[in-house]
């Protein structure tokens, strides 16, 4: 009975926890990471990506976008949540969305003024579960973001199948219920001919790991065309995923 | 005898003595004592209001203070208040929407109701609308009379001059200028009774083709339609309670009930609202109105009901019952067209995907206002900045254009409105970076991809032109990207051109 067609059809058309959303885990395709993940980051799972220290740049929500955009699988709508306050009229700019392969007509963006209520806005947008990820971008301290705050997200992404996606930036790593925490950073791209800068390259360190290990040190460049992470190439060698003992001093943050 | 051009029926609520009133209700002024409310006119003190106990002693509106108090030594004085005024009127004119929502505030001191068809449907006659007002108004302190009449004129008329019959009006209701109603009066015409049956023809003449049309609409011969405060939503649907509701929580069931009511109605029209309002009566005149708005036609009670529970829990001040809330009413101002068949699935579920948002979406443009939700819209235009803008989240989509395959990104993800001034070094004056300081910063460029130049868009301003961009895409030492471009061509535009940080690349 559950075969039949019109039922089928019927269940797509219901909002929910969300049909359409493939279940399990998002994987980077790059065989260190994923073995690392033990197959991927969960996709219903909420994730932190801290800025390093005075966070110029905007490599952290670039990479919290990107994975937005992987377990969106490119057609789900993105809802985009951060504070306009403080942010020095530093504007999300859409065409630079489209560089990076992100359909800008896939993303609603939610700037609100008080962190409270962005807070209570983003709780909403998971619960619904109609979006594909929901990425919270916070700038500073955040005191309104505690541990009860991550849980209730945390829960709220369980319950609906939606990625939740955190963005800190100028922040210190703080305790919460995050499934990953990485520390997110541009890092220098193979040149292109004439020396031009390449395409965009993260040094990505996972700082935590619910239940899983820590200390990942890897950097990852986006390439649009296959819509996909890959290890750099820089000229003659290919960087290997360093694994030094200085990043297991810093890796545990909360 | 009397010739109506139609059946409407209208009622004024004339409000004496308004500016008194409303200070002894405020507990600014004694009630029952003379007092004056006055004006500086023409370098005079003039009195422009009076309480009910000075009308009771003979003096008048518009005489000198001075003369007043030759009468009434000592007497009282406030300064005149118009705007206080006026607002305790719309007010008043708010609270009567109960009985019709054709309301609209006439002069300073009255306001006319059509209440034409009010009668059969919610048990009502004309005489039991009027003491149920004049009853309402007694208890926030107000003096009213009511009077009814086949036109807006009339009824306001008889209720300003205290007279029960249009003949009986003087003829300072015309209310043309004070040199016509001395003309009048001395040709021995003094009340509208007395120019009833004269042949209009010579009165117009004399005394200008304003008089005839005045007489006319006095005399319930012709209608002047009223302009209501408040446009009326054509489908509404509202509900009286037999107790007063003095607590907020049994709210959001009545809602649900209007907008089960409204549901079939829409459903008829094939519409759905796109926007609904609450009024809510409360027994002491208050009304207080919640409004929603979605980004789809809905009609869906339990929808409206949590886009209601949203509005609620996001008010600044929570309502106040006060004494209770006797009426609801729904309204729907703003109706479309609702498709019922199902979304379309071959647009890749874009589309879908937008519909399964729009709970969402209506609920926190409720909560948080519509300008907080936004999609970008591309734009073409040249200058980087114009090239995208934030529309409604409810706008239609539109294709982006492709990125260059195998390129890099050419456009930063964050944009900088208005750009920041940097400081630069470059090799030559036309060349690119080498170093750059942002927010005491330095940054040393080690790639650099550029100058891309983006002129200034002279074609759209023939007189005015702007200085050229040379952007530069370039990476510092620690692999941030960043956006800059230099403002002017050297040596030709500027001597020493500026730098700007215009954005940032993942």
């Amino acid at each position: 009975m559950s075969d039949s067609p019109n039922l089928r059809r019927a269940s797509m058309l219901v909002p929910g926890p969300s049909s359409a959303k493939v279940a399990g885990a998002l994987g980077f395709g790059v065989p260190a990471v994923d073995r690392w993940l033990k197959g991927g980051l969960r996709r219903d799972g909420v994730h932190e990506f801290y800025a390093p220290s005075d966070g110029e740049g905007a490599g952290a929500t670039a990479f919290a976008l990107l994975v937005g955009r992987l377990i969106c699988d490119a057609t789900l709508p993105l809802i985009w949540l951060r504070t306009n306050r403080g942010n020095r009229n530093e504007r999300p700019y859409a065409p630079g969305l489209a560089e990076l392969g992100i359909d800008p007509d896939t993303v609603f963006l939610v700037e609100l003024a008080e962190l409270a209520d962005l807070l209570v806005a983003t709780v909403e947008s998971v619960r619904h579960g109609g979006a594909g990820a929901v990425i919270l971008e916070m700038q500073g301290r955040a005191r309104p973001f505690d541990l009860t705050a991550s849980r209730r997200l945390a829960l709220a992404a369980e319950r609906s199948g939606t990625a939740v996606l955190v963005i800190r930036g100028k922040a210190r790593p703080v305790a919460s219920a995050a499934h990953t925490r990485w520390q997110v950073s541009a890092a220098p791209s193979p040149a292109l001919p004439a020396n031009a800068p390449g395409h965009p390259v993260f040094d990505l360190r996972l700082l935590r790991q619910r239940g899983g290990p820590e200390g990942l040190h890897v950097q990852l460049e986006w390439n649009r065309e296959q819509a996909a992470f890959r290890t750099p190439l820089y000229g003659d060698s290919s960087a290997v995923p360093a694994r030094g003992t200085e990043d297991r001093r810093r890796r545990r943050a909360a | 005898m009397n010739k109506l051009p139609s059946e409407r029926r209208y009622m004024a609520i004339h409000l004496p003595f308004l500016p008194a009133e409303r200070r002894i209700a405020d507990g600014a002024a004694p009630p029952d004592t003379p007092f004056a409310i006055i004006e500086k006119q023409r370098g005079a003190l003039r009195i422009v209001a009076l309480s009910p106990a000075a009308a009771a002693l003979g003096l008048e509106p518009a005489m000198a203070l001075a003369d007043a108090r030759a009468l009434v030594p000592d007497l009282p004085a406030f300064p005149h208040d118009p705007g206080t005024d006026r607002a305790v009127l719309m007010r008043v004119v708010a609270a009567c929407e109960r009985y019709t929502p054709m309301v609209a505030a006439d002069g300073a001191d009255a306001l006319v109701l059509d209440l034409t068809g009010c009668f059969p449907a919610a048990g009502w006659t004309q005489e039991t609308i009027a003491r149920d007002a004049t009853a309402r108004l007694a208890r926030l302190g107000l003096r009213g009379r009511a009077a009814h009449g086949a036109t807006p004129d009339a009824a306001l008329a008889l209720a300003r001059f205290a007279v029960s019959a249009a003949e009986d009006l003087p003829v300072a209701a015309l209310a043309l200028d004070a040199e016509t109603h001395l003309a009048l009066r001395r040709a021995g015409l003094r009340t509208i009774g007395a120019l009833r049956d004269r042949p209009r023809a010579p009165l117009a003449a004399r005394f200008g083709r304003e008089l005839p049309v005045r007489l006319a609409r006095l005399l319930g011969e012709e209608d002047r339609r009223i302009t209501p405060h408040r446009p009326a939503g054509t489908i509404r649907a509202e509900h009286r309670f037999a107790e007063p509701m003095a607590t907020v929580s049994p709210l959001l069931d009545v809602i649900e009930h209007l907008a089960e009511r409204l549901e079939t109605r829409l459903a008829g029209r094939g519409a759905g609202g796109r926007r609904f309002d609450v009024a809510l009566f409360r027994t002491d005149g208050h009304v207080a109105r919640l409004t929603v708005t979605c980004g789809r036609p809905l009609r869906d009670p339990p929808a409206i009901r949590r886009l209601f529970a949203e509005r609620l829990e996001s008010l600044a001040d929570p309502l106040d019952p006060g004494f209770g809330y006797d009426m609801a009413r729904m309204t729907v101002p703003l109706a479309e067209r609702m498709e019922s068949e199902q979304p379309d699935l071959a647009d890749g579920g874009k589309g879908r995907a937008r519909t399964d948002l729009a709970p969402l979406i209506d609920r926190l443009t409720v909560r948080f206002g519509p300008r907080s939700i936004s999609r970008f819209h591309p734009c073409d235009a040249h200058l980087p900045e114009y090239a995208a803008r934030a529309v409604p989240p409810e706008s239609d989509t539109c294709p982006w254009p492709r990125p260059e395959p195998g390129e890099p990104p050419l456009r930063p993800l964050f944009l900088y409105d208005p750009p920041r001034r940097v400081s630069v070094v470059a090799e030559v004056p036309d060349g690119p970076p080498r170093r750059f300081v942002w927010r005491e910063k330095h940054y040393r460029v080690v790639r650099h991809e550029g100058p891309e130049r983006i002129a200034y868009p002279w074609w759209k301003h023939p007189e005015g032109c702007g200085p050229t961009r040379d952007y530069y895409r370039v990476e510092d030492e620690t692999g941030q990207r960043f956006w800059l471009f230099r403002h002017g061509l050297y040596g030709r535009e500027s001597d020493h051109p500026q730098w700007y940080l215009h954005g940032l690349f993942a």
